[in-house]
């Protein structure tokens, strides 16, 4: 395993309730997995992804987790082309 | 940390004392019963004026958005409506607030209150704009801001507007808690709140609301000059009650006592709010019915021990809108005005071309917001999502479309209907809630005249209902 230096940022994961100490009203499919947090922030010392790791978050504030990502990122889009929009509004569609 | 007992029924029991350290607010003294407060007492005592609200907002960036005529839209209307029919619309721009959205008067308030009593930061926990209100809000008062968001699914995949919603809260510089499918968001809420000490900046104290009362002010006003009356119906998207409570108290603080208030949501029937599975098989994630009815139906749900924001109390009709309806009119509003801008707070543009072609051509319909859009937060990326998990997306009548399995966007603008919610049928399930939180047989005069301005009724009406209670 590849050691994630400190100083890196990172995003580490916990389980917040088991299943078993979830609220009691839940659906059948979200009562049987677990409550997970995750949070990004600075690694405080070098850990490897998968073993528990202590990070700095934004504000601050100092979080234990599981280490997950490395430089957790924001990849989100326009999507791929819904056809069905392009003509709204053109021509004697209105 | 100390050594308190952090199991989930621990904290949630520690939930008043909690509430009570982190607002400043003792809502005990506002309480005559299980099911009454002093409403407007509470609001008061937040010692705010209208001209303090308005100078603390300008201060951050907040209020005084555009109103706009929507030309070609009302001339489109027009087009398919009876003679005479099809009022003026216009849109109050609220993308123009401070991180992009009407939230940001509903956090500014109480940022700055949370500044003057001293407390370091702020935290809320929500999923939609107001997390990153509150970070924008936050971080011009000198206060760290912590967003509890409900993110992913149990596979780890969240809708491409909920990721943007909680990048936008991290660009602002806040700690953004990022959860799985579930309402433990209050648990983790309240956990927060006792490990940090900061404030709690719910949606739902009467700081958020009041802050949004500028909202109606300026609506008032805008129209005033503009139109030279008062609106006809100010459309407002509706989901947990503080933008209609807000802005409708605003309106009425301006003397608008006879523009009709109308609510909106996307109806989302049939899907389960704490559903891993139904999470990502909706394409809105706030403006719909899976909060809209139960938070008007009964209010006092939510993560203060009672709610500011009381939707039936100002509600006078509620328009139920498709999600391809929706889509259809934010796509409509880029190609034929001219600009873009997010879906969520198109919900009420929606609603409003069915009321326009219903009303008058010297009416005037006021759609109360709009929200900004960009990468994930736009409906090309949510129908683009929203295929992928396969859901049947396709042009035709809307009311083909069934929540969770098909998305049908209109084929003509005729197609934009709408339907009505009954309001009766909402009046009687928050009496049936109140009826479980306080026995029937207890309820005294206080609480029958509290029900009847709760619920926009008279006590008469009250009284009729008891019988039907199990009294």
């Amino acid at each position: 395993m590849t050691k994630i230096l400190a100083g890196t940022w990172v995003e580490v994961e916990k389980i917040i309730l088991t299943p078993e100490e979830r609220a009691p009203t839940l659906p059948e499919e979200t009562k049987k997995v677990p409550y997970v947090l995750n949070v990004s922030g600075v690694l405080l010392e070098d850990a490897e992804v998968g073993s528990p790791a202590r990070i700095r978050t934004m504000i601050g504030r100092e979080l234990d987790g599981i280490l997950k990502t490395v430089n957790p990122s924001y990849t989100h889009s326009f999507g791929t082309v819904v056809p069905e929009l392009l003509d709204i509004g053109l021509g004697e569609d209105v | 940390m100390n050594n308190r007992d952090m199991s989930y029924e621990a904290v949630m029991s520690r939930k008043n004392e909690i509430m009570k350290a982190s607002l400043g607010i003792d809502f005990d003294d506002f309480i005559h019963s299980p099911i009454t407060f002093d409403y407007e007492r509470m609001m008061g005592e937040t010692g705010y004026t209208h001209d303090d609200i308005a100078r603390i907002q300008h201060e951050t960036k907040v209020g005084n958005t555009p109103l706009f005529e929507l030309h070609n839209l009302t001339r489109a209307v027009r087009r398919i409506s009876p003679p005479g029919k099809g009022a003026r619309i216009f849109l109050k721009d609220e993308a123009a607030n401070a991180s992009g959205s009407f939230k940001a008067r509903r956090a500014s308030i109480s940022a700055y209150e949370a500044a003057a009593k001293g407390y370091r930061g702020m935290i809320a926990a929500t999923s939609g704009n107001y997390g990153a209100a509150v970070a924008s809000q936050a971080v011009q008062r000198g206060l760290k801001a912590i967003v509890i968001q409900e993110v992913f699914d149990s596979r780890g995949v969240g809708q491409p507007e909920i990721i943007e919603k909680g990048r936008k809260c991290e660009a602002y510089g806040a700690e953004v808690l990022k959860l799985s499918v579930g309402p433990e968001l209050f648990y983790l809420l309240l956990r927060t709140l006792e490990e940090t000490h900061y404030f709690n900046a719910s949606l739902y104290t009467p700081f958020g609301i009041r802050g949004v009362e500028s909202l109606g002010l300026e609506i008032a006003q805008q129209v005033r000059e503009e139109c030279g009356q008062d609106p006809d119906v100010v459309v407002i998207t509706h989901a947990g009650g503080g933008n209609l409570t807000g802005t409708a108290r605003g309106l009425l603080a301006a003397g608008c006592d006879d523009t009709r208030i109308v609510a909106c949501s996307v109806d989302l029937s049939g899907l389960h709010m704490a559903s891993d599975r139904d999470f990502n098989r909706k394409s809105f994630t706030t403006g719909h019915t899976g909060f809209g009815v139960p938070f008007a139906t009964w209010p006092d749900r939510v993560d203060v021990p009672r709610n500011a924001a009381r939707s039936l109390r100002y509600m006078d009709e509620y328009q139920l809108v498709t999600q391809g309806e929706v889509f259809y009119v934010t796509e409509l509003l880029t190609k034929i005005e001219g600009i873009e801008r997010g879906p969520a707070g198109n919900t009420s543009l929606t609603a409003a071309i069915t009321l326009a072609r219903q009303m008058d051509q010297d009416q005037v319909v006021v759609v109360q917001e709009t929200e900004y859009t960009g990468a994930g937060k736009h409906h090309n990326s949510q129908l683009s999502f929203a295929r992928e998990n396969g859901i049947e997306v396709r042009r035709g009548d809307p009311e083909e479309s069934v929540p969770g399995q098909s998305i049908v966007i209109p084929e003509r603008l005729e197609q934009v209907r709408g339907k009505v919610q009954d309001m009766e049928r909402l009046r009687n399930s928050y009496l049936k809630n109140a009826a479980n939180h306080h026995p029937v047989d207890q309820w005294d005069e206080i609480d029958i005249s509290f029900l009847a301005a709760d619920l926009k009724a008279n006590e008469d009406w009250i009284r009729q209902r008891i019988s039907t209670l199990g009294a």
